[in-house]
């Protein structure tokens, strides 16, 4: 039996934040996969020999080099990481694109607001007042109250459709509730999004990835993919470590999970964790998403796509919510991975389409075994594959049409173009991330101080709170601080 | 360790967690947090890496006495006696 100092579940962003801070400091420190690829929720895969990314489109939280006191110069500082070596490239623009409006905005607010000015003049000062509010909250004030984001927004923009417009692009980044959000969240999203924006490394979320696990390994800290854990071990409201899906029991001083609020109550038992925090059981998060990868023949500018990122709603009030369709294809983020301003041609040339998706009814659907068929008909008879589709694959097949059917009036019309589909549902997402229900930005109810209800084991990642990439790799980072560095350094002269 | 040491010590520190800061020109009698780019995650930083090179324990108190690089050097004088520099 290995007794540690830290066990982390989960490889993705967040746990291997916190891994590299605790190997750092030469904490006996184990990061537990179930998976064979590191990531989460943020990780990659070849599909007949792409390469492509799941989750990222972006890195939120652009910072030029040296900028003092954005998160990811806090972030580069916490894990040892020159500016540089994230390769990181700008968007040209990006937009948000309504009935009858379109906002164009970039890593320069000055762009929104002109256009924001031009659009809707009488909502100028209203969106001034906003912005405002946003600059003076401090999101890192993990005690504020939790507001309504909403009521805050409508109280300075009185036009609804600038209100959704605005929402739009920050709750498709990271909301895990329907229709609102938390104001420290919506902070976090407007800011991460409108003012300092959006880059990517050339090679996507490998690179990142790839510069992670290195500077893990390096520290010291040790990495155990396909390795699962069945459920976290609790004595007298204490965690003492984890039992793994072969029955292998590890102990630990501290766990941080990275499974998901819902999820890791699950591995605790959930009653006895929920009824030990004086709180009911975390609900599910609702919200999932399917997917469309589209291979182009040639460039998306080339075929009159200028844009990086579209956000987009083809009804006026936007509804973020879970669907009692499959998915909502009336809304929609359209990313052109290749329209950032990257220094090499990209490998692909891509147009990628997220839907709100409802995960129970994918989950219902019966899928016969063996590998997917392309989700386009014609793919069939290059590829020789006449199997009868199942259910499953004849859904992908109907709303892969739609969700491109349906971008098209923001988009040119790129469909002839295509000559390679692939596509995810929230059942993939569920399969690869562990999370209940597909949610992928887990439970509307978040832990910001990482406390579970169990003391020694600790929620990082989504369910923490801070949101995107960067702000992933910062909760893992700060709950490590909190809850073994800073607590080290408190006792070291008594123990 | 001479006092100029102690400076090279924390200057040296500094350099680790934000290579991309310069730390050429610090006046030591101002405040670090005035000059650079420190939150107190940061000397959060500076404290495990002054136990982990020099075995030099800085309670939560004492922080304050971090503040610059001359009050690092009237804080660290006697407890860095006889430790070497490490670079």
């Amino acid at each position: 039996m290995s007794h540690y100092d830290a066990i982390i579940i989960g490889a993705g962003m967040s746990g291997l934040g916190a891994g590299i801070r605790l190997a750092m400091f030469d904490k006996r420190v184990v990061v537990l996969e179930r998976h064979y690829v590191w990531g989460g929720l943020n990780s990659f895969y070849q599909y007949k020999g792409h390469q492509f990314d799941v989750g990222l489109h972006a890195m939120t939280n652009y910072a030029e080099r040296g900028a003092k006191g954005l998160p990811l110069t806090r972030l580069l500082k916490q894990l040892r990481i020159r500016w540089d070596e994230l390769d990181l490239h700008q968007q040209g623009h990006s937009a948000v694109s309504f009935p009858g409006a379109k906002l164009k905005f970039s890593n320069d607010f000055e762009l929104l607001r002109s256009e924001v000015a031009t659009a809707f003049p009488d909502q100028i000062d209203g969106f001034d007042a906003l912005t405002t509010a946003v600059r003076e909250f401090n999101e890192l004030d993990l005690t504020a109250p939790t507001l309504n984001a909403r009521e805050i927004v409508e109280s300075h923009i009185s036009n609804p459709m600038l209100v959704d417009m605005i929402f739009c692009p920050l709750m498709f980044y990271g909301s895990a509730r329907e229709n609102d959000m938390d104001w420290d969240q919506f902070v976090v999203m407007f800011k991460s999004i409108f003012f300092e924006g959006f880059a990517r490394p050339q090679a996507g979320v490998r690179h990142i990835l790839k510069l992670l696990i290195d500077r893990y390994r390096k520290a010291g800290g040790e990495l155990r993919m396909k390795t699962g854990v069945q459920r976290v071990l609790h004595e007298n409201g204490r965690a003492i470590g984890v039992e793994l899906d072969n029955g292998e029991t590890l102990t630990a001083d501290t766990v941080l999970s990275s499974a998901g609020l819902v999820e890791t109550e699950k591995l605790c038992g959930a009653a006895s964790l929920a009824a030990r925090a004086g709180q009911r059981p975390a609900p599910q998060g609702k919200l999932s998403f399917t997917e469309t990868i589209n291979v182009l023949d040639k460039p998306a500018r080339e075929i009159g796509i200028d844009e990086t990122i579209i956000f987009f709603s083809n009804t006026e009030r936007f509804n973020y919510a879970k669907p009692d369709a499959l998915c909502d294809t009336s809304s929609g983020v359209i990313c052109m991975p290749g329209n950032f301003d990257l220094p090499e041609p990209p490998n692909d040339h891509l147009v990628r389409i997220t839907n709100i998706a409802n995960f129970d009814r994918w989950n219902e659907l019966k899928r016969n075994s063996g590998a997917d068929i392309p989700v386009r008909a014609e793919a069939d008879a290059r590829t020789g594959m006449s199997a009868p589709p199942d259910a499953y694959n004849t859904a992908k097949r109907e709303w892969y049409t739609r969700s491109c059917d349906h971008v098209l009036g923001h988009i040119p019309d790129f469909r002839p173009h295509t000559k390679l589909v692939d596509m995810f549902t929230p059942r993939t997402i569920r399969h690869y991330t562990g999370h209940e229900g597909g949610a992928v930005y887990g439970s509307p109810t978040k832990r910001r101080t990482g406390a579970s209800g169990i003391e020694g084991l600790y929620i990082i990642g989504t369910d923490q709170g801070f949101l995107g990439i960067i702000g992933a790799m910062l909760s893992g980072i700060s709950m490590a601080n909190r809850w073994v560095l800073q607590r080290d350094n408190a006792t070291v002269e008594t123990t | 360790m001479t006092d100029e040491q102690i400076k090279q010590a924390i200057i040296g520190i500094i350099n680790d967690i934000n290579p991309d800061e310069d730390t050429s020109n610090i006046n030591p009698g101002e405040r670090l947090r005035d000059q650079l780019d420190l939150d107190s995650m940061d000397f959060l930083d500076i404290v495990m890496e002054l136990r982990k090179r020099y075995g030099v324990h800085v309670p939560d108190t004492d922080y304050e006495h971090l503040a610059s690089l001359d009050s690092c050097v009237g804080y660290l004088r006697d407890k860095m006696a006889g430790k070497e520099l490490v670079s």
